[in-house]
């Protein structure tokens, strides 16, 4: 079995050099290379605001880099991306099948042409039989499945996900970690995830890049080296302990190199 | 008694109560109508004038709903171009709050000068109503989620998309907020601009009624036609309640009923 990503597929996306300076002056990320592979799966790993969600948002093109190129080698891919945001960010007015069918409608298409795509979404999330839900009416970890199957829904290339599960209870995170990794294995996307859980991003990854704090820079990459599919029994796992190990030295480091910017 | 027989039971027993005491107050005191007629004296005048003050109430209430259709579409179309262009907003914005901190009692003789009659009454009803609905909706407008407008541009979604199908729906139970103020106001503007046009001897609405019936010291009539526009006031505040109740229920905390 091959697994994605691989040192000899393409490029999805590169970023050389980015920076990112707000208006207040503020530096968020600088001189930051980074690039992901098709069908690889990257934790961005740092502490709170050290810029990875910045990062995140230039490569989504919701914001602008200052300096630096995002380069796309395939610009069909720079169209297809899907965005999961730390909150589920769903529209309370809508019930789950029109928050899952938006990205679509936006894209013209009509309510028959998109129907039976919105359905497999939320059929590969699990939420099939909550179509009509609203999303008050959703558990956190539902909201943040329909907000998955959002992303889904526009089967992109590329999917971004901004620290999604930061706010949920231990038990629905590792549910829902081990589901978005049979979806990746299933669906063949690229994804970059943000955290700054040690664990979660050594649990779902096959690469981990370290980032420093103000300004957000590349400090180390390490990889998981550990076949899919992961399950509890590799979470239990000396192995598993070993790779948190040297991923929280890594995170140390990168910490105290920026003065401890914590 | 559970909370909600007591909601009702409640006022009902302070009205029978406040009824009662007005009722042995003209009595004892042998108070002559014009002075203070009775509670069954004002309910005898209101079967009895029934014609006429229902005319009157049709004219008030027609201008209210007109003044206050107005207002929606004014305050909801000014806040949605406000909130399109900076340039206009800064350029009106300013005059909307003029309009609406200058009293209309003060402004309604100056339009009864320029204006027709009704189109003044109309006027009056509008200043006074729309600028609830403009500054909630503008409120409203504002207050979108940042996630969610960053998702509608990864779409690429065009402004007309973002208005209808974000903003809009967002604003929506501020828009409604807003609204059911203005339902309420809509009636106190006609009624002052009916009082001011009244007083220059013309008007058939209920304010005017009341003013007429001062003139000629029908105070029974005066109190028939006061009990009618109050339940119109509450008549209107409940139709609105009740569309802000239909329209959010499903999604916006203050329509949902909370299980305790």
């Amino acid at each position: 079995m091959t697994i994605a990503g691989t040192s000899t597929a393409a490029p999805v996306v590169a970023l050389r050099g980015v920076g990112k300076t707000f208006a207040n002056g503020v530096t968020g990320i600088d001189n930051f290379d980074f690039s992901v592979r098709e069908g690889e799966f990257v934790t961005l790993l740092g502490p709170s605001g050290c810029g990875k969600s910045t990062a995140l948002r230039i490569i989504a093109g919701l914001s602008e880099a200052s300096r630096g190129e995002v380069e796309w080698p395939a610009q069909s891919n720079k169209q297809a991306i899907g965005f999961v945001f730390q909150e589920p960010t769903l529209m309370p007015w809508a019930s789950v099948t029109a928050n899952v069918r938006l990205p679509l409608k936006l894209q013209g298409l009509s309510e028959t042409q998109s129907s039976p795509r919105v359905a497999q979404a939320l059929e590969l999330v699990g939420l099939g039989a909550f179509a009509g839900a609203y999303p008050r009416e959703l558990s956190g970890g539902m909201k943040m499945r329909a907000s998955i199957a959002r992303a889904l829904v526009t089967e992109p290339k590329l999917l971004l996900m901004d620290e999604p599960f930061a706010a949920l209870d231990e038990i629905t995170r590792f549910k829902l970690n081990n589901d978005l990794l049979a979806l990746w294995r299933n669906l063949g996307k690229t994804v970059i995830f943000v955290t700054h859980s040690v664990f979660e991003s050594v649990y779902l990854s096959q690469r981990i890049v370290v980032m420093t704090s103000r300004p957000g820079r590349v400090s180390s990459e390490m990889t998981v080296d550990h076949s899919y599919p992961r399950d509890e029994s590799f979470r239990t796992s000396a192995e598993y302990a070993g790779f948190c190990r040297k991923a929280s030295a890594a995170l140390g480091e990168a910490t105290t190199a920026a003065g401890g910017g914590a | 008694m559970n909370e909600r027989v007591l909601r009702i039971v409640l006022p009902v027993a302070v009205l029978a109560l406040g009824v009662a005491v007005w009722d042995l107050v003209v009595r004892f005191a042998e108070l002559p109508p014009y002075v203070l007629p009775s509670p069954g004296l004002v309910l005898g005048t209101l079967v009895s004038d029934w014609n006429l003050l229902f005319g009157s109430l049709g004219v008030t209430l027609l201008t209210t709903f007109e003044g206050f259709l107005l207002a929606a579409i004014g305050g909801v179309g000014l806040a949605v171009l406000f909130n399109q262009s900076r340039l206009i907003e800064y350029s009106l914005y300013p005059y909307a709050v003029i309009l609406q901190v200058t009293p209309v009692v003060a402004i309604a003789p100056l339009l009864l000068i320029y204006l027709p009659q009704q189109a003044a009454v109309l006027a009056c009803a509008w200043i006074v109503a729309f600028f609830p609905v403009l500054a909630n909706t503008t409120l409203g407008l504002n207050s979108v989620d940042h996630n969610l407008s960053a998702l509608f541009r990864l779409y690429g979604a065009s402004r007309a998309r973002v208005l209808m199908n974000l903003k809009l729906p967002a604003a929506m139970p501020h828009i409604l907020g807003g609204l059911r103020i203005a339902g309420g106001l809509s009636l106190i503007g006609a009624v002052v601009a009916e009082i001011a046009a009244g007083s220059a001897g013309a008007g058939s609405g209920l304010a005017y009624r009341i003013a007429e019936s001062g003139y000629r010291l029908n105070i029974p009539r005066m109190f028939a036609a006061l009990l009618l526009l109050s339940l119109a006031g509450i008549a209107i505040f409940f139709v609105l309640s009740w569309i802000n109740h239909l329209a959010l229920r499903n999604w916006h905390e203050s329509a949902v009923k909370q299980e305790r």
